[in-house]
């Protein structure tokens, strides 16, 4: 089986159909929208944060399973870490799916996240996989918003 | 999917393995499995003998046009000029002078929101365009709008896909200067009534684009007898290559207009003065053309003229009856896009599966769709839906591909269950 199909039976079985932290914060402190202008697909986070530490995080959308289930993966992930951990499992994740980081041979924190390193064999699809940690870094810098299509994504 | 379903084939048939046979690019494999290529709507294939008459131009024939006295500048003056009249037969044009060379259909409409509409359009006007159109029949003349202070005017479409000539009929006032429309529907595959529609136009004294991007593929066009004042389409949606594309304009009105860009060839004399204009196809041709492109459109045209426009239009046409059959009797599906009179191009959603998922998934199978928006957001508003699934055809799709597609969704589903 390809990469690119075991990437969707493993993660749409799962957190497509049962996305978690779907929704979102009444009391959140933290905003951030992202959007993919090519495709139309938007999702929106919402976060409470405490001092340095994600306490709640969640995330509601209308988007591919690629995105949802990254999302998914992202939320149950950074809850209860600090943003400095979350910003690098950002780091990583982006490097991940663009190819900079060979998650079998170099070292990460990346964990079951590992199972989007399959979205390097859809290269028209990475940007699904990013656009939630993309959202999520500019809710900790308090930038409204992301794209898909900023220079630095 | 069984063969009972198939069209009888008739003698005037087309011979689709022999045809298939002209094109490399649909003998190769796509993840391990046979290319099935669907998405001709966004871009077409190319057969051998037009890929060798690129070739042969480069090999044989390159030079500029129009400038130097020696051999070769001659060759390529005469058969970029041969492609001008090759162009001017098959949309059956009065003249040649009437061909404007362009990058493509989006070029085409730019030039006459240019000349045309800079020239002509002033504060107050009013453009009717329709809801079906591609963004590039939309936002040229939205830029237009904002610089004059003109405004658009919008003929809605039923859910079927088909537009309203009533309302059509009334958008028409004294402040109505232009019409710009799709002939075919590129995200719905709607063939609208254009002639109708332009002599309606007409009968108010206004002016008539046609983007004919997703019509000069699929059938016969003939320019005098729609009567339309323009005529938009890309060489790479019909055999050709990309970076090559047509504008048809009457001569009355390509007389009257401005240049659209400045710079060589378009002039006659220069000074730092004034600058002379030359006569038109010239004026609008400003720099080099595309001269290897351009006579290999020509090429495109004559491969499609042989196989002829009647036929291929029936063949897509036989085609499209059998996929929409097949399609609808797949539980979840919804096609987007029913009208009576169509074209080869199957939009639909998938309950529940987001339309990229379902490109991904197809191609993992080898066949290519196109998922989004189709440049046509305002359709996609209409209907309610973020973006669509589409599969589009071209005379040299078989019924064996829509089968191909046919298990490709099923499995799709399957993924999802």
């Amino acid at each position: 089986m390809s990469d690119g199909r075991q990437l969707y039976q493993e993660v749409i079985m799962d957190h497509n159909k049962k996305p978690r932290n779907y929704g979102v914060l009444a009391d959140a402190n933290r905003r951030a929208e992202g959007h993919n202008p090519l495709c139309g697909d938007h999702i929106s986070l919402s976060l409470r944060l405490d001092d340095d530490l994600i306490r709640e995080i969640a995330f509601q959308g209308e988007t591919c399973a690629i995105c949802k289930a990254s999302a998914s993966m992202m939320t149950a992930n950074v809850k209860g870490k600090t943003v400095a951990d979350a910003e690098t499992l950002i780091q990583e994740f982006r490097d991940m799916a663009t190819g900079k980081l060979d998650t079998l041979t170099q070292p990460h924190h990346l964990g079951r996240l590992n199972v989007f390193a399959g979205v390097r064999e859809l290269p028209t699809r990475v940007k699904c996989a990013v656009l939630p940690w993309h959202t999520l870094h500019a809710a900790f810098h308090e930038t409204a918003s992301a794209t898909t299509e900023s220079g630095d994504f | 999917m069984t063969s009972a379903l198939l069209p009888k084939q008739t003698a005037a048939a087309l011979d689709v393995d022999n045809i298939r046979a002209d094109f490399p690019i649909l003998q190769r494999r796509v993840h391990d499995l046979p290319l099935v290529y669907l998405d001709n709507a966004a871009s077409s294939q190319m057969p051998q003998a037009v890929i060798e008459r690129w070739v042969h131009y480069q090999q044989n024939e390159h030079a500029n046009v129009h400038r130097a006295v020696h051999a070769l500048s001659e060759i390529a003056t005469r058969e970029y000029e041969g492609a001008r009249d090759k162009v001017a037969r098959f949309i059956h044009a009065r003249e040649s002078r009437e061909i404007i060379f362009t990058r493509g259909t989006t070029d085409g409409i730019n030039l006459v929101m240019h000349g045309f509409g800079r020239a002509f359009i002033q504060q107050g006007d009013e453009i009717i365009l329709s809801a079906i159109e591609h963004h590039s029949n939309i936002v040229p003349w939205q830029m237009l709008c904002e610089e004059k202070g003109a405004r658009l005017r919008i003929i809605p479409m039923n859910d079927a896909g088909e537009l309203l000539l009533d309302e059509y009929e009334k958008l028409f006032n004294t402040h109505t200067k232009f019409v710009a429309l799709a002939h075919v529907s590129n995200a719905l595959g709607t063939v609208n009534p254009v002639r109708e529609m332009i002599r309606t136009a007409h009968q108010h004294g206004s002016p008539v684009l046609i983007d004919g991007a997703q019509a000069a593929p699929h059938m016969a066009v003939d320019v005098q007898e729609l009567d339309c004042d323009f005529y938009a389409f890309s060489g790479h949606k019909m055999c050709g290559p990309t970076g090559i594309g047509v504008l048809y304009g009457k001569a009355e009105w390509l007389e009257k207009m401005q240049p659209y860009q400045g710079g060589g060839d378009m002039i006659l004399s220069v000074t730092f003065e004034k600058t002379t204009y030359n006569a038109i196809p010239y004026k609008f041709e400003a720099g080099t053309p595309p001269i290897a492109a351009a006579i290999t459109l020509g090429a495109a045209i004559d491969y499609l003229s042989n196989i002829g426009m009647e036929r291929i239009a029936q063949h897509e046409k036989t085609l499209l009856n059998y996929a929409t059959t097949q399609l609808r009797q797949v539980k979840g599906v919804r096609l987007i896009g029913t009208a009576q009179e169509k074209a080869a191009v199957l939009s639909f959603t998938l309950d529940g599966i987001h339309p990229h998922d379902v490109g991904t998934l197809l191609d993992l199978e080898g066949i290519a769709i196109r998922a989004g928006h189709h440049c046509a957001q305002p359709v996609m508003q209409r209907f309610g839906v973020p973006a669509t699934a589409r599969a589009s055809f071209a005379f040299y799709n078989t019924y064996t591909e829509v089968d191909a597609l046919i298990v490709g969704i099923h499995k799709v589903q399957k993924v999802f269950a």
